[in-house]
């Protein structure tokens, strides 16, 4: 089967669900059945490219020339179909629960909230196709356009602040990038992601490569939520819980550290980093977020900016993996991309189910809710535990290549920050479990019952994956299997 | 027969147009709009044609009454001339498709004299251009700045006092270019640019040339409104009537940076400009100074055309930082950047004139969220417009950024470099703040109008559509900038 | 006489240059007056004189000491140049007179138009008028 066009369909796809969602304004079903054709066809299509990806092919699409000597160039390499798969897949389930959270929030404006998320999904998809860094800068910006009117969504003060915040946040990144790139291409005349690196035969100074890589840094580290550059992501809770259930623990954060991984492994290569000791700068940083944003995440009452906190510390575990440079933390590190978006999009979708059904959105509030909602809070006790690295779920395996991979580099602190992290983990996510099922409800709680199947339904099913994933990696997509081949092809140079 | 006469046809046209327009619009008032939509039509399709057809057979030297230089005036048809007259015409062009309610609404009675007016704005512009002859680049200097003059003085109240102080400072500016002429004239015994080209060298250091370089820098800098010459511009830009501004802030400021252009890259050359005092070098922090200026008092802003023009300063500080980089990338990116920076100006001008056609002001402090569905269209060219000043891809102001930015890291300017990107922020800080009151209900506000009883109001078809066509050509020229830009990397002077 | 500390040079190169000498000064005058006068009519007076400056300027490097009128004369061999005026500055400033009445002529009318508007051609006023 030709596959040559199925990247640039997969990313089209949803732009051009756009314009039958803008049309049926008036007739909410129809509008919402548009967004999950578009999500289903393109996840099919997503997935055809999986079959080649595992044996380590790329389909490239050279579309047309975007600046002299740079491509507009789609590659649908293993790490790209990766990520892909994830974005596409879970947006099926986010859809679902989007009409049910939406409708049942009452919220208003809800073309332009499933337009842009469209949108959104297009720009994740190029991001994640992107043969190079010129369409990967293109991809990452729209993707920042695109995701700021969900951000604002609410129109009231907190979303007006939070958009503004996210704004000077992401446009600096953006900016940077842009300088990173230019620079890039001044220095090693290609702006291709290659397994292992563009600067392995460049000659490049130290402070220069060091400015470099901190540009690049800034860059896609704003998106990763990487320490000090983190704020905008609590903030931007302001948004619906969908938004950030898909978009800041899929989307908007995993291309970021996409983005990372990219850098290190794509653009820098793993011996140009341990050579220039760029690896320790990254370690360092990401070894700070996850502890602190493991702190911080105590002080929240509000449940979704706990679950932001978390996101940040988690963020930092993929970005801990890509600055191990060692191949089994590589592979940790891109299998908790996979792990942390099915435990996390459960986490958050179970917020929005409680906000929705209770309209409670403080953890201090929660007692007894789960003689309410079962379900919901079932899928919220599985999901915190694998996020605390507990076993057999998700959350354990990729933790479990993390500690190996600092072990196989001789490093033992990132280690010790992992232990320390996932008692962290378990320290601020059991309270509300306790408070949940334990603690004593007020009265007012009997007349509520479990919310609405459209968002029921979605939490179980990514809870379940979460489950299945840890204790069979390879189901259905071949996760682990693809993730090995992703760490050893950057560190064998394709 | 058509294509040997093209360069003089594309101008005199316009001179024609001017004449026919008054003499019909003394009869029929109604056709001056027309004629001059006529008019700029036919020279945008002359100059179309020109630049695709005979790209390859350029540069074309015309000369006026087959006098050849020294005696006669030419005409100098090359790639660069050819790309910036297409550039102009064809903006115009789409303005003057746009201005018809406007001028009813704002000029009814001075229709004729003003349509008269913007074909010799307009001659004067494709002269400046075209013309291969120093002294005659100042009469059209003069003929387009008369003109400017006149378009800026109707409107508001305070116009024609704006006017009058851009008059002043103007003058002065085309004065000290005259003078520098006049000593470059002492010391080459001609005026031919193309002769003097090749006479410079010998003469390069003498006082008489490096000081009638200086006088013509800042005359013409004063005409490009490089900072600190800048303080004409806003009040000019924003007390006249709206089309006007449509129609010179596009335009008028990079037909002053294209003159730069042939004089530092063409006439002397960079080597030879710098050899003595370092212009580029002088240049390159004023524009950056500029840029920055512009757009922080843009932010401070409150009235959209005035922050539009203070927008236009910071601008002009790209182009000119761009061509003071001296180095391909930067003087494609300055290229691309008038290219985009007239089509954007033009659309966010537009959108200006349509928000006053309806709302009958375009003070930011009192938009809100009814536009969004009063106007969906015009808001809609107004973010493309918006997303491209910021310079967001794929839209065309990302890339004469990538260009510039390029430019500043091939010269290991890294100060410029940061100058570009603070910019962009500051651009976006302004540009969101007229989105965010326009896509989204005031949270402090008592009492927002409920959308359902906002009903669609957009402007006319005849407006509606060059604002659309120029919020579509964004799009269009960031993805297809890769040909401009190999057509404009042939043009930098020496090759690349 | 001694070149007496260096003073004659100088007196001869004033004295060389007067024409230079003369157009600086009337440039200066030209820009005081645009620049620090507060009336509107007085700016364009300076404007005037500036642009006289600078025509007086060019005609004064078109002319030659004993040379006549650039019209062949049987008399005077053409090929002796230095026997004739350069015509194309005087020309050429005959445009640039043109030019400048324009230029006086599009500024009365502004001046006009503002005094109707403003009722005064004080530069401050009117600004004051204007906030």
């Amino acid at each position: 089967m030709e596959l040559t066009y199925v990247p640039l369909l997969a990313v089209l796809i949803s732009l051009v669900a756009v314009v039958p969602i803008m049309l049926s304004s008036k007739r909410p079903n129809l509008r919402e059945g548009w967004t999950i054709l578009a999500a289903v066809v393109k996840f099919g299509l997503v997935l055809t490219l999986l079959p080649g990806a595992l044996n380590g092919e790329s389909v490239e699409l050279n579309l047309f020339e975007i600046a002299p000597g740079i491509p507009f160039l789609l590659k649908a390499d293993p790490f790209g179909v990766f990520f892909a798969i994830i974005a596409s897949g879970l947006w099926i389930f986010t859809s679902f629960y989007s009409i049910g959270y939406m409708r049942g929030a009452g919220e208003k404006k809800q073309t332009r909230y499933f337009a842009s998320f469209a949108v959104c999904l297009s720009a994740t998809i190029g991001i994640a196709f992107s043969g190079n860094l010129f369409t990967f800068v293109i991809f990452y910006e729209m993707l920042t356009i695109a995701t700021y009117p969900l951000v604002i969504h609410k129109e009231n003060r907190e979303a007006i602040q939070a958009g503004r915040q996210y704004l000077v946040y992401t446009l600096t990144a953006g900016l940077l990038l842009v300088a990173a790139a230019a620079l890039t291409w001044y220095l090693t005349g290609t702006l291709e992601f290659r397994p292992g690196g563009i600067f392995g035969d460049v000659d490049v100074s130290r402070p220069m490569i060091t400015i470099l890589f901190i540009l690049f840094l800034g860059a896609v580290g704003v998106k990763a939520g990487i320490m000090p550059i983190h704020s905008w992501l609590p903030t931007a809770m302001a948004a619906p819980t969908p938004v950030s259930a898909l978009l800041h623990a899929v989307a908007v954060v995993k291309s970021g550290v996409f983005g990372v991984i990219r850098v290190v492994g794509y653009v820098f290569g793993t011996d140009v980093m341990a050579d220039y000791n760029l690896g320790d700068i990254l370690l360092v940083l990401a070894g700070v977020t996850i502890i602190f944003a493991s702190l911080l995440a105590f002080y929240q009452d509000n449940l979704k900016r706990r679950l932001a906190y978390s996101t940040v510390g988690h963020l930092s575990y993929i970005v801990l993996g890509a600055a191990l440079l060692t191949q089994t933390g590589m592979m940790g590190g891109i299998m908790h991309i996979a792990a942390h978006a099915t435990m996390k999009i459960t986490l958050f979708f179970c917020a929005g189910a409680i906000y929705v059904n209770l309209h409670k959105e403080n953890i201090s509030d929660l007692n007894g809710i789960a003689k309410v909602m079962p379900w919901t809070m079932g899928a919220f006790t599985i999901g915190s535990m694998g996020l605390a690295g507990i076993p057999p779920i998700n959350g354990f395996v990729s933790k479990w290549h993390l500690a190996t991979g600092s072990l196989e580099g001789d490093m033992i602190i990132p280690l010790l920050i992992l232990v320390v992290s996932g008692l962290l983990n378990a320290g601020y996510f059991f309270p509300i479990i306790k408070r949940a099922y334990f603690n004593k409800g007020g009265e007012e709680l009997k007349k509520y019952g479990e919310a609405s199947p459209f968002m029921v339904v979605p939490i179980c099913i990514t809870a379940l994956l979460s489950v299945l994933f840890g204790l069979f990696p390879n189901l259905f997509f071949n996760f682990f299997e693809l993730a090995a081949n992703i760490s050893a092809a950057i560190f064998n140079g394709g | 027969m058509i294509d040997i006469h093209l360069p003089a046809l594309i101008a005199l046209n316009f001179l024609a147009f001017s004449v026919i327009i008054v003499l019909t619009g003394v009869l029929k008032k109604n056709w001056c709009q027309p004629l001059a939509v006529a008019g700029a039509g036919i020279s945008s399709l002359l100059s179309v044609y020109g630049f695709v057809a005979s790209l390859n057979e350029l540069p074309l030297r015309y000369f006026f009454g087959a006098w050849e230089p020294p005696v006669g005036i030419e005409f100098v048809y090359d790639g660069l001339s050819a790309f910036v007259v297409m550039v102009i015409n064809v903006v115009a062009f789409f303005v003057l498709i746009h201005s018809r309610l406007v001028a009813v609404r704002e000029f009814r009675y001075k229709q004729m004299a003003y349509y008269s007016l913007t074909m010799l704005l307009m001659l004067g512009f494709n002269g400046i251009v075209l013309t291969g002859d120093l002294f005659n680049l100042f009469v059209f200097l003069e003929i387009a700045s008369l003109s400017m003059y006149a378009l800026i003085a109707i409107g508001e109240k305070p116009a024609p006092f704006a006017a009058f102080r851009y008059l002043i400072i103007g003058t002065v500016g085309g004065s000290l270019y005259l003078l520098g002429v006049g000593f470059l004239y002492t010391a080459t015994g001609t005026l031919n640019i193309i002769d003097m080209t090749a006479m410079l060298p010998q003469f390069a250091t003498d006082a008489s040339v490096v000081t009638a370089l200086i006088l013509m820098v800042a005359g013409i800098a004063i005409k490009t409104a490089l900072f600190p010459m800048h303080g004409w511009l806003p009040d000019a830009y924003s007390y006249t009537c709206s089309t006007s501004s449509a129609l010179i802030a596009p335009l008028g400021t990079k037909v002053a940076a294209y003159v730069l252009i042939r004089i530092l890259m063409h006439l002397f050359g960079f080597d030879l400009a710098d050899l003595v005092v370092p212009i580029s070098k002088i240049l390159g922090i004023l524009a950056a100074i500029g840029i920055l200026y512009g757009s922080i008092m843009a932010i401070a802003q409150n009235e959209m055309k005035r922050m539009l023009a203070y927008s236009s300063i910071s601008q002009i500080g790209y182009i000119i930082l761009g061509i003071s980089l001296v180095n391909p990338w930067g003087f494609v990116g300055a290229l691309l950047h008038i290219l985009n920076h007239a089509v954007m100006k033009a659309c966010l001008f537009m959108v200006a004139a349509n928000l006053r056609m309806k709302e009958g002001h375009s003070d930011i402090s009192k938009f809100d969220h009814t536009y969004r569905k009063k106007y969906p269209w015009t808001m809609f060219s107004f973010t493309m417009a918006a997303i491209s000043m910021i310079g967001l891809p794929p839209l065309a102001g990302f890339f004469s950024k990538w260009y510039l930015a390029l430019g500043t890291i091939e010269a290991g300017n890294w100060a410029f470099l940061a100058v570009i990107l603070i910019s962009s922020l500051l651009n976006a800080v302004y540009f969101f703040r007229i989105l965010e009151k326009v896509y989204m209900k005031d949270p402090e506000a008592e009492e927002n109008v409920p959308d359902e009883h906002v009903t669609r109001d957009e402007v006319s078809p005849s407006m509606l559509a060059p604002t659309w066509i120029f919020a579509i050509g964004l799009l269009l020229i960031g993805l297809a900038n890769v040909a401009i830009v190999k057509l404009l990397m042939n043009m930098y002077p020496g090759g690349v | 006489m001694t070149n007496w500390y260096g003073v004659k040079t100088m007196i001869d190169f004033l004295m060389g240059h007067y024409s230079y000498w003369l157009t600086i000064t009337l440039l200066c005058i030209g820009l005081y007056g645009i620049m620090f006068k507060k009336n509107l009519v007085k700016k364009t007076i300076g404007l005037t004189i500036l642009q006289a400056s600078i025509v007086l300027f060019w005609v004064s490097i078109g002319s030659k000491w004993g040379a006549t009128v650039p019209v062949y004369d049987p008399a005077i061999p053409s090929s002796d140049v230095a026997n004739y005026l350069n015509p194309l500055p005087h020309t050429l400033m005959l445009t640039a007179i043109v030019v400048g009445v324009a230029t006086l002529g599009v500024a009365f009318t502004f001046l006009i138009a503002t005094y109707k508007r403003y009722n005064t051609l004080d530069e401050e006023e009117i600004l004051e008028q204007i906030q």
